[in-house]
């Protein structure tokens, strides 16, 4: 077996009832797996049913796992594992506070310009970007700010999609 | 025409009648009490008043594994909820079919620390397959048979509704079981033919082939048991089976091995190592019977059916995984077997049971017969041969005894052999033995306990004087935690640090106590009498008190962290460098 570590975004479709976020969290927990994010929302009013996505990581024997551990919950519908089925779309979105005057302000609305990040909340001494793009482009925007006056930063975790016409 | 409005707690009652529920064990609290008072005016459904919640959902799993039904329990909100969970867990380790009724503080007061409160559905969510809590009354009827369905089907296991008390009383609509489908819920029953077929040809090239079969065959029913034991006999290959398997295939007939494990055979744990074409049928490489899975069976291509995915590479990568009910995989393997004129390797074959033979002739569940002392084993024996033929059911308590039982009892039927072994909860035999004399009222049901073990649940020979269950509890009585004292002989220098049972009771006046037969035996000579004795009794429960060698350990024995074929077979093998220092951290 390989016991290469790898990272794995995987979408779960499950009813959204009570409880069903705390038995998808408790089987990670509870079985030792790691979540690097997770993002949930319904996503069809009418039958009820939510959308989780998560990116996890650990060797293909733990993802394979996880995979099962997840169909055989009672409330889920579907897993895919976005990673392994590709090629998907990966997208987060990140508010970033950053405070500051001067030539470090000038230089944050200059880089939020080059990273297309909109300014959602603006006061003398401050700034609220608004910013989506993969994973590594939050994490390289949030770098440069940290040297720019970051206050805070919020993220929402990955959502994905599989590319091309078909469904999930 | 309008529909019939019931109560919440009528609709309980039809919706258990409606699933074929004819006994539930219980015990009342305020939060159930509108549930109590539809049961006290009925009389097609007997409730069976246990003495602690957690024996009443063990007696549910005695009820559920000797009949093949749907265990049912019923029982108050908080404490009554929290003494469930270890049976609720064992259930789920032992993948026994439940459903667990518990009341629930009103609506209007979840989630304000009320009296007699829990989070019930929290606490249960790891042990349980599935739990609800059900907060209208429309949807009491349909939530009741999903729980049904949930708990029978696929990879079976406990279900938990959890009930309001003012959705008790609040009036609601019925509906039946035919009407309920569940949304999502379809665990794969028929396998893939494709993999069969490849499973087959392995099956008819194997030169040393060995089948390793669990409790998914038990739990597929006894038609499964007989496919098994039918393909099996086609093969003419040797068969070994986990503790939970065992009387899925006759362990009369010469193919069968006995268990394998840390304290399986000899014979069957050699097989495992050196096979060269393995046959898992509804196993899950359990760690006490993997043994160090580096070393685990190296040689071999195996085959792993399970109805479970989820089991399929979780500890051993395997080389055919076929999901699918037991019953279904076994029907389509003799099939395709008979289709396609498969013979197996006869020349092979006979060398690999010339091989096999030799281990057997090791012997390896001797013992050392004295006259002494009553040797546990021995007392075993006897009671098996005063059992032969006779309609009977073995449950059991964790340790030593249970092992021992494991090995020298023999099951020739599935359904009759009921112990703890996944979650390895002391305190299960007694209960599970009035679950299982209550659906078998005129069969001979045997606790097989240790002294330490009884004590756990022995409240509940109450419950078995009140409902007149003739159980009879076995007590191999060592005056130890026999198996925490072999590990500590073993690997922590016979240091019996709080293993020993002091201030034991006086067994035969407790028994009396409660109305009920005790015997003693002391000496060899006695057990056959109190055996006979208790045999003879037929109307109470019965306690017999032997009182076994102290000292006797259970052998063979391959320590934490050990291969199959590095096994320990009695007290004069050295333990010293038995356990390698990462085999001391397994448990």
């Amino acid at each position: 077996m390989e016991n290469a570590i790898e990272k794995h975004t995987i979408a779960v479709l499950v009813d959204n009832e009570p409880g069903v976020l705390a038995r998808v969290i408790g089987l990670f927990s509870g079985r030792g797996y790691n979540i690097e994010s997770l993002t949930v929302a319904e996503v069809n009013n009418a039958d009820h049913l939510s959308r989780i996505t998560l990116v996890t990581s650990g060797t293909r024997m733990i993802i394979e796992q996880i995979k099962a551990q997840l169909s055989r919950l009672v409330p889920v519908h579907r897993v895919h594992d976005l990673t392994d089925e590709g090629p998907a779309v990966e997208r987060e979105l990140a508010l970033v506070k950053v405070a500051g005057t001067g030539d470090k302000r000038i230089e944050a609305l200059r880089l939020a310009d080059i990273f297309k990040a909109k300014v959602v909340d603006a006061t003398l001494t401050s700034f609220v970007f608004e910013l989506t793009g993969t994973t590594e482009q939050v994490d390289d925007f949030v770098g440069l700010m940290t040297q720019l006056g970051l206050v805070e930063a919020s993220r929402t975790g990955v959502v994905a999609m599989s590319k091309g016409p078909a469904a999930f | 025409m309008s529909e019939q409005k019931l109560t919440g707690a009528q609709i309980v009652i039809k919706a258990l009648k409606d699933q074929g529920v004819d006994i539930i064990f219980g015990y009342p609290g305020g939060a159930v009490l509108p549930i109590y008072d539809a049961l006290f005016q009925q009389n097609d459904l007997k409730h069976v008043l246990v003495r602690h919640e957690q024996a009443a959902v063990h007696a549910a799993e005695g009820y559920a594994r000797s009949t093949g039904k749907v265990g049912c329990v019923l029982v108050t909100s908080g404490p009554g909820a929290t003494n469930a969970v270890t049976g609720l867990l064992d259930a789920l380790c032992d993948s026994i079919p439940l459903v667990c009724l518990s009341g629930q503080v009103p609506t209007h007061l979840i989630g304000n620390d009320a009296f007699q409160e829990a989070d019930t559905t929290g606490i249960t969510r790891p042990c349980t397959k599935h739990n609800y809590l059900v907060k209208d009354v429309d949807n009491l009827a349909r939530t009741l048979h999903e729980a049904f369905y949930v708990a029978r089907s696929g990879r079976p296991g406990p279900v938990l509704v959890d009930i309001p008390k003012d959705v008790q009383f609040a009036d609601g609509t019925y509906v039946p079981p035919a009407e309920v489908k569940h949304k999502t819920y379809r665990p794969q029953v028929k396998p893939e033919i494709a993999r069969i077929e490849e499973a087959i040809e392995l099956i008819a090239n194997a030169k040393r082939p060995v089948f390793y079969t669990g409790g998914g065959v038990i739990n597929a029913g006894p038609f499964a048991a007989k496919l098994l034991t039918q393909f099996v006999k086609t093969t003419g290959f040797p068969i070994t089976s986990t503790l939970m398997g065992l009387g899925a295939f006759p362990a009369s007939e010469s193919q069968w091995l006995g268990m394998l494990g840390m304290h399986g055979t000899y014979e069957a744990n050699l097989a495992m190592y050196e096979c060269d074409v393995m046959i898992n049928i509804g196993a899950r490489f359990d760690d006490r019977v993997t043994g160090k899975l580096s070393a685990f069976s190296p040689g071999s291509k195996k085959i792993h059916v399970d109805i479970d995915p989820s089991s399929i590479n979780k500890n051993v990568a395997v080389d055919i995984p076929i999901v699918g009910d037991c019953g279904a995989v076994l029907e389509d393997m003799l099939r395709i077997w008979k289709a396609r004129a498969k013979s197996p390797d006869k020349a092979a074959l006979k060398e690999w049971w010339g091989k096999i033979e030799g281990w057997r002739a090791r012997n390896c569940l001797n013992y050392n017969r004295t006259e002494s002392v009553i040797k546990p084993q021995y007392a075993l024996e006897r009671l098996r041969e005063a059992l032969r033929g006779k309609d009977h059911y073995i449950t059991t308590e964790v340790g030593q005894h249970q092992m021992w039982a494991a090995q020298f009892l023999p099951f020739d039927q599935p359904n009759r052999w009921m112990t703890s072994g996944g979650l390895g909860t002391m305190g299960y035999g007694l209960p599970a033995a009035i679950g299982a004399q209550l659906a078998h009222p005129d069969a001979i049901v045997v606790d097989v306990s240790g002294e330490a073990s009884f004590l756990m649940n022995m409240q509940e020979i109450g419950t078995a004087v009140q409902y007149r269950a003739p159980v009879k509890i076995f007590i191999l009585n060592n005056q130890y935690m026999g198996m925490v004292r072999q590990w500590q002989e073993l690997l922590h220098g016979s240091r019996y640090s709080q293993s020993y049972s002091e201030a034991l009771p006086d067994f035969v006046k407790l028994a009396e106590s409660w109305g009920c037969v005790g015997l003693r035996a002391t000496t060899v000579a006695e057990v056959d009498q109190v055996i006979e004795k208790m045999l003879a009794v037929t109307d109470r429960p019965c306690i017999i008190d032997i009182a076994v060698d102290p000292k006797e350990n259970c052998f063979p024995m391959i320590p934490g962290g050990k291969a199959h074929n590095e096994i320990l077979f009695g007290p004069d093998d050295s333990p010293s460098d038995a356990t390698p220092e990462d085999g001391m951290v397994l448990v």
